[in-house]
């Protein structure tokens, strides 16, 4: 079994109070279409929950998507819970999407999100970089 | 490597089980060498396999079962399986959705797991989750198939005690499900029995029990509206009903016995396809071209291909 490629599992989660889940599923389904393992938990996700499942789930990558604007709050809780159970960032590869201004980026960044994507992205975008930067399993 | 996260699970080190679900869900050298460690400490969990039409309710009377659970101060542990693209291999794994109540408490884990097309079949690494699953301890381990068919009679039997799950209305779901299926029930469940035609199915259901053979355990029917929890308490009384069975009668012996040789069985399928694969997959490619193009028949392929590898079956 040295052959076989290993299968990325992504956990797809919507923080947060806003209900509006279409980004969240066609990158969902672009992820799935590229052969990943996507396990998507539906909208109003706490970040305890978001944490709990990625844990539960031992998955490679965290994909979070809002549209509520509560990003600068929700996300760097989703880390604090992740941090509580013994997943840092650099166990899973954390990224963001959805209605995310260019001036919460770098404080998004420093709390552990390695990507923020925005309105207009192309999916094949977000598909080569979680291909890209998902990490070795140790 | 292996030896150290087995001693972390047994400890109860749940991201230890979480890691362990995955090698043994990928199959591979140290998935193996943790079920050699944990297998020793298997075989006391209660497991239930959850099995019926897409559609029919399967997770949500999977939610609902392990909220019934805890409240009797069980521990639970879920596997939920949805399937692979046969294209891609990616899946779409959904059955969190509607197990999101269950997130927040610390005596259930539920794990999302897809076909994979795996070889070997799923029933090998669903069977080997829900042994991880028991020997960490877990007092009940649900297993949620994906749909009805073939490959579901094998999950449902890496489980003690099998759930059909049928719902009103969809009148071909008895037909399609007569062979084989119905078999394997140790319990029949109507779910959404709130829906007009439940008195219907429930009928036709009796009909057929009447007519099949039994042993000493008469399949229950139960009566059950999962998403309002109605008739899960009673559904629960009739699990644990059947599970004693299976211990008075000598019944869970037999099972086992059973359950060990399908398990075997299945994991020589997989270990051989897997070594065949590694050695002769140029020769398969060749193969599959000649049987193609009708030059040679499969059988004649298969009997070639097992000859230019045997060396490395053994």
């Amino acid at each position: 079994m040295t052959t076989e490629q290993r299968t990325i599992r992504v956990l797809i989660a919507k923080p947060g109070l806003d209900g509006h889940d279409r980004g969240a599923k066609v990158v969902a389904r672009a992820l799935r279409d590229a052969g990943m393992e996507v396990i998507y938990t539906g909208i109003r996700q706490t970040p305890q929950m978001i944490a709990e499942a990625a844990l539960q789930e031992d998955v490679d990558v965290v994909g979070l998507s809002i549209l509520s604007g509560a990003h600068g709050e929700l996300f760097p809780r989703v880390v604090e819970e992740l941090g509580k159970r013994g997943i840092s960032p650099e166990d899973v590869l954390l990224f963001g999407g959805g209605i995310i201004p260019e001036d919460d980026v770098p404080a998004l960044k420093a709390a552990g999100f390695k990507a923020i994507f925005g309105p207009g992205t192309s999916t094949q975008d977000i598909v080569a970089y979680v291909r890209d930067n998902v990490g070795e399993r140790v | 490597m292996a030896a150290d996260l087995v001693r972390r699970l047994l400890a109860g080190e749940r991201r230890a089980l979480a890691r362990a679900l995955t090698h043994v869900e990928n199959q591979s050298a140290a998935g193996y060498e943790v079920l050699r460690l944990l297998y020793p400490h298997t075989g006391r969990a209660h497991t239930i396999g959850i099995t019926g039409g897409a559609g029919a309710g399967k997770s949500t009377l999977t939610n609902a079962l392990a909220k019934e659970y805890r409240r009797r101060g069980k521990t639970v542990g879920i596997i939920a399986v949805d399937p692979s693209s046969p294209f891609s291999r990616g899946a779409i794994l959904g059955d969190r959705i509607r197990m999101q109540e269950l997130t927040g408490d610390p005596g259930v884990f539920m794990r999302s797991m897809a076909t994979r097309g795996s070889l070997g079949g799923l029933s090998e690494t669903a069977a080997d989750a829900v042994a991880v699953m028991d020997a960490f301890g877990k007092d009940v381990v649900l297993l949620e198939t994906v749909g009805a068919g073939q490959d579901e009679v094998e999950v449902a039997s890496a489980a003690q005690t099998t759930i059909l799950v049928l719902t009103p209305g969809t009148g071909d779901d008895v037909q399609t499900m007569k062979a084989g299926i119905m078999e394997i029930a140790d319990l029949l469940v109507v779910n959404k029995s709130d829906l007009p035609n439940t008195d219907a199915l429930i009928a036709a259901l009796k009909a057929h029990l009447t007519m099949s053979e039994h042993g000493a355990w008469l399949i229950p029917i139960l009566r059950v509206v999962a998403n309002k929890e109605q008739g899960i308490a009673q559904l629960v009384e009739q699990l644990d009903a059947h599970h004693s069975y299976l211990h008075r009668s000598g019944a869970l012996q037999s099972e086992r016995q059973e359950q060990a040789r399908h398990q075997v069985v299945a994991a020589v399928q997989g270990e051989v396809l897997r070594r065949i694969l590694r050695q002769g997959a140029s020769l398969l490619d060749d193969l599959t071209q000649q049987v193609a193009e009708r030059r040679t028949d499969p059988h004649s392929a298969a009997e070639r291909l097992l000859a230019a590898v045997s060396g490395e079956l053994s």
